[in-house]
């Protein structure tokens, strides 16, 4: 079980490697880029839902507080981006407590519809505070991020930085689990009831992991900021965040590995649409992207309806499941004798 | 005369109209195996739920050892070296039984979020130390066979044992088992009395609820008798089984 | 006081409870499924939605008469509530909390995906149901939408109070809420239960949209931000106690028009979502809910 998360990880680094040399155009260097931000929210979002069996339909919210703070902070008080992008880890994991404190205190899902709320009121606060946020037309002017004196001034370096953070999150995210601190996680999504028979603060650890994924959130946002340059309310409403929810339960809720592949998977698709669309033109079938919501919807149905642990985890038992037959086939019963 | 290590004074829970728990004085033995025996929604359950802090009392004072417990929270009371099990089992099903059991020495490190993230090299040692008093409870409770397999995978009987794995995981001076033989079959049920002698011989003190008097006869040293949330009798086993009251409850109307 | 004044507050009052309808309606229903399943669902506000907006197109496209309008949503709405239960959730087997809200989150991204392609990404008008003349009330106007809207609120409380204390199937369903392996042992089809409460809920919903609909536009997007006002009630007057959810629908309904009124327009949607924090903070259990059946909720 350890050993195979980290030898995925080894995978992860070993095709951020190479990928530079396959794409090579650099569009598409560009939307790997914008999947990073996704897998590294979604990481942090699966440590949420998938090991402590709690759900947030904000976490937007928490890219919108990290982004804001680093565009805010570099803008308008010309703070370095580093300095900055602390500050908006600061600030997310202050909200997370302060959202924490009361919703994880009940049983049940209370936090979803607090996350949910709290992504609204940042909205309405991104679009209103125009003395700060620029309001609806936002804020440009972002600088871009320094390394050592390098800047991340070419889509080649942004890519392998923020892969490079990816790759980070993922570590850090897998000796979590695998430790005292994972296994807490995990049993109070088994049972809440059992882990705090066993000792553990059932109240405290869900803050402690939600104040975990803001953070992880938060620095997305922030490098959201430091690359695109230029940010807007646009991007961090709610159906962004319902999108990172989808995200994680397609690849699947209770590993990793899954949140990571459904947030890559679900990256690419709006590239695979619109090849697709291109592709159905020329059949006179005309794609809007305004089927995106609904296929997003979609895909999301389906798979809690009939692969509920995920396309990761489903695909690979469907493959442990074909290989055993094969070798049941191939004589092997008697391993399988009682 | 044996010291008490747990004691229940005008114990009382009501649950919106209903009095689960009315007035219990009871005291438990230390190193002894008690049995709290009673019909179907006498109570018994939610006296454990009080003891252990899933439910607050009413009314009524809980003494273990000196600490009052009523305002305590489960994970709190887990510290103090108060284990038990559920009666409708309640194994981590999406961990393996050894993680199972590894979680019951979540109270014996006190390693945070940030030092398991950044610097797990430096906690090798002590996950080592975790995994083999782990794998230590399951050799005693013939579970290591399954180390790896999904907890949600064993039958029943395994289940319940591994749950008794977990708690003891803890290393309880109490335990608390509702139910533990329920839904056995005859020779699970005869390795649960073994297995309970057994915990009885570590130094454990056992409080438990059963429905088997078979079993409830054999390995308890004590037996109180609640109905309607009062306790009706207690004693030895011998002393409970004659006493008109007990027979009443269990077989009059 | 001068007043002036007087009828400013009596203004913001009516506004305050013509919205506050809208969000007791959407919080009933929130209630009736939480009841019945113990999860919230998430697609409320989109029954809502198209509650609205299918009465625009039988209105102002169709030209039904509003009564015959008005039943035709209904029925439509209360049937896409059916179809959602016997198609995403009696088919789940093993059912956790976190799957099945997930599930009403997907199908509420569908229903809100379906909107947008039928109906566009405008605002839709319609027509008042009686004439848009305002009447005069100590100073302040009150428009005859208001009236409809209150009355159908009132309405469709007394359905519910006869509905729930008088018929069998109330009681059923009531008993199932409380209680739901007793009701199953006394006989009770619980399943059928849950069918019904999302049949119900949805129709709510649609009334709902159906009322407001000529006085705030709709659009697709509405779906969030009313159904989370709608749980703001919800858990203001107590998860699960409908007769707690109407009078904070109307109470936070009210507060909102007077913060437009006397802080600021913009800030007016952050009102129920800060209630609904604050009531988290302070008494999840709501005004009129005890803390002791709070632990044992699931939701
Ligand atoms: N959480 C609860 N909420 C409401 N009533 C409860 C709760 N737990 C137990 N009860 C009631 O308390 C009584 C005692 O139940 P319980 O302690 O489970 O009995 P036993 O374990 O002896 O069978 C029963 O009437 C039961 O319905
Ligand atoms: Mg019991």
């Amino acid at each position: 079980m350890k050993i195979k998360d980290y030898v995925g990880i080894g995978i992860v680094m070993a095709a951020v490697a190479v990928a530079p040399k396959l794409v090579g155009n650099e569009y598409y260097l560009g939307v790997l880029i914008f999947a990073a931000l996704n897998c590294l929210t979604c990481t942090g979002l699966c440590l949420l839902m998938g090991y402590a069996g709690q759900i947030s339909i904000g976490h937007g919210a928490f890219i919108a507080v990290g982004a804001y703070t680093s565009a805010v902070l570099t803008t308008k008080l010309g703070w370095s981006p580093w300095t900055a992008m602390g500050c908006g880890v600061i600030l997310a994991a202050g909200i997370a407590v302060f959202m924490g404190l009361p919703t994880m205190r009940l049983k049940g899902h209370y936090l979803a519809m607090a996350t949910l709320g709290f992504a609204s009121i940042i909205h309405i606060v991104a679009v209103a505070a125009v003395d700060v946020t620029g309001g609806p037309s936002g804020i440009t002017g972002i600088p871009r991020l320094q390394l050592f004196g390098f800047v991340l001034n070419s889509d080649t370096r942004n890519f392998y930085f923020y892969w490079g953070i990816v790759v980070a999150g993922l570590l850090l995210a897998v000796n979590l689990i695998h430790s005292r601190v994972g296994r807490g996680l995990q049993a109070i999504h088994g049972s809440e009831d059992a882990a705090a028979s066993l000792g553990v603060n059932i109240a405290v650890d869900k803050i402690k992991v939600l104040v975990l994924s803001a953070v992880y959130a938060s620095i997305s946002g922030s490098l959201y900021a430091h690359y695109v340059l230029f940010i807007d309310p646009g991007p961090f409403d709610v159906m962004h965040s319902v999108l990172l929810v989808t995200m994680v339960a397609v690849g699947g809720l209770h590993n990793i590995w899954g949140a990571f592949s459904g947030a890559l998977l679900l990256s690419l698709l709006p590239e695979g649409l619109s090849f697709l669309s291109e592709y159905l033109q020329t059949f006179d079938i005309r794609y809007r992207t305004d089927y995106d919501t609904l296929i997003y919807g979609g895909i999301l149905l389906l798979i809690m309806l009939f692969l509920p642990e995920g396309l990761f985890e489903g695909l690979s038992r469907l493959l442990k499941t074909v290989f055993s037959l094969r070798r049941k086939w191939g004589g092997g019963l008697a391993r399988h004798a009682e | 005369m044996p010291n008490s290590i747990l004691r229940l004074e005008n114990l009382r829970k009501k649950f919106g109209g209903v009095v689960a728990v009315d007035d219990l004085n009871l005291v438990f033995n230390k190193g002894e195996v008690t049995a709290l025996i009673g019909p179907n929604g006498a109570g018994k359950t939610t006296v454990f739920n009080l003891i252990t802090g899933f439910v607050k009392p009413t009314a009524g004072t809980i003494l273990f050892k000196d600490i009052r417990l009523n305002h305590k929270k489960p994970h709190a009371i887990a510290a103090l070296g108060i284990g038990r099990t559920f009666q409708n089992v309640q194994v981590f099903s999406n961990m393996t039984v050894l993680e199972n059991v590894m979680v019951g020495r979540h109270l014996r490190s006190r390693n945070g979020m940030l030092m398991s993230a950044f610097l797990p090299p430096m906690l090798r040692r002590e996950e080592n130390r975790i995994r083999a008093s782990a794998q230590e409870r399951l050799v005693l409770l013939g579970l290591d066979r399954y180390a790896h397999l999904p907890a949600g995978s064993l039958p029943l009987g395994n289940q319940r044992m591994l749950e008794i794995a977990r708690a003891l995981a803890l290393e309880p001076t109490l335990l608390f088992l509702d139910e533990p033989a329920s839904g056995l079959n005859a020779r699970e049920t005869m390795a649960m009395g073994e297995l309970i002698h057994k915990i009885k011989s570590m130094n454990i003190t056992v409080i438990l609820v059963e429905h088997d008097m078979e079993l409830v006869m054999d390995i308890s040293d004590r037996v109180a008798v609640i109905n309607f949330g009062r306790l009706i009798a207690q004693g030895t086993p011998k002393e409970v089984q004659l006493n008109p009251d007990v027979i009443n409850a269990y077989l009059g109307t | 006081m001068t007043s002036s004044s007087f009828s400013d507050i009596l203004q913001f009052f009516f506004m305050g409870l013509q919205r506050g309808c809208i969000y007791a309606l959407a919080a009933m229903g929130f209630n009736m499924i939480y009841n019945a399943t113990g999860i919230i669902n998430f697609a409320q506000g989109e029954f809502v939605v198209l509650g609205g907006l299918m009465m625009v197109t039988l209105t102002m496209a169709v030209k039904l008469p509003i009564p015959l309008a008005f039943l035709s949503t209904t029925v439509f709405v209360t049937l896409v509530g059916i179809a959602m239960e016997r198609f995403t959730i009696n088919p789940v087997k093993h059912p956790t909390v976190l799957r099945l809200i997930i599930i009403t989150i997907a199908v509420s991204i569908i229903i809100k995906g379906l909107a947008m392609c039928f109906w566009g990404k405008n605002s839709h008008f319609m027509r008042h149901f009686s004439s848009t003349e305002t009447l005069d009330f100590y100073g302040a106007t009150i428009l005859p939408q208001t009236l409809w809207i209150i009355g159908i609120l009132l309405l469709i409380v007394a359905g519910y109070i006869y509905f729930f204390n008088y018929t069998m199937t109330g009681k059923c369903m009531r008993a199932c809420a409380i209680n739901r392996d007793a009701a199953r042992l006394a006989g009770i089809n619980d399943r059928k239960m849950v069918m019904l409460s999302f049949a119900l809920s949805a129709g709510i919903g649609a009334i709902a949209g159906i009322i407001i609909t000529p006085i705030i536009q709709m659009d697709y997007a509405r779906g969030a931000l009313l159904g989370i006002k709608g749980f703001g009630a919800a858990v203001l007057g107590g998860l699960g106690n409908s007769m707690g959810a109407i009078i904070a629908g109307v109470f936070i309904g009210i507060l909102e028009a007077l913060a437009a009124g006397y802080i600021s327009s913009h800030y007016m949607d952050a009102i129920a979502l800060i209630i609904l924090m604050l009531v988290l903070f302070v008494r999840p259990s709501g005004i009129f809910g005890s803390s002791e059946a709070m632990r044992l909720k699931e939701f």
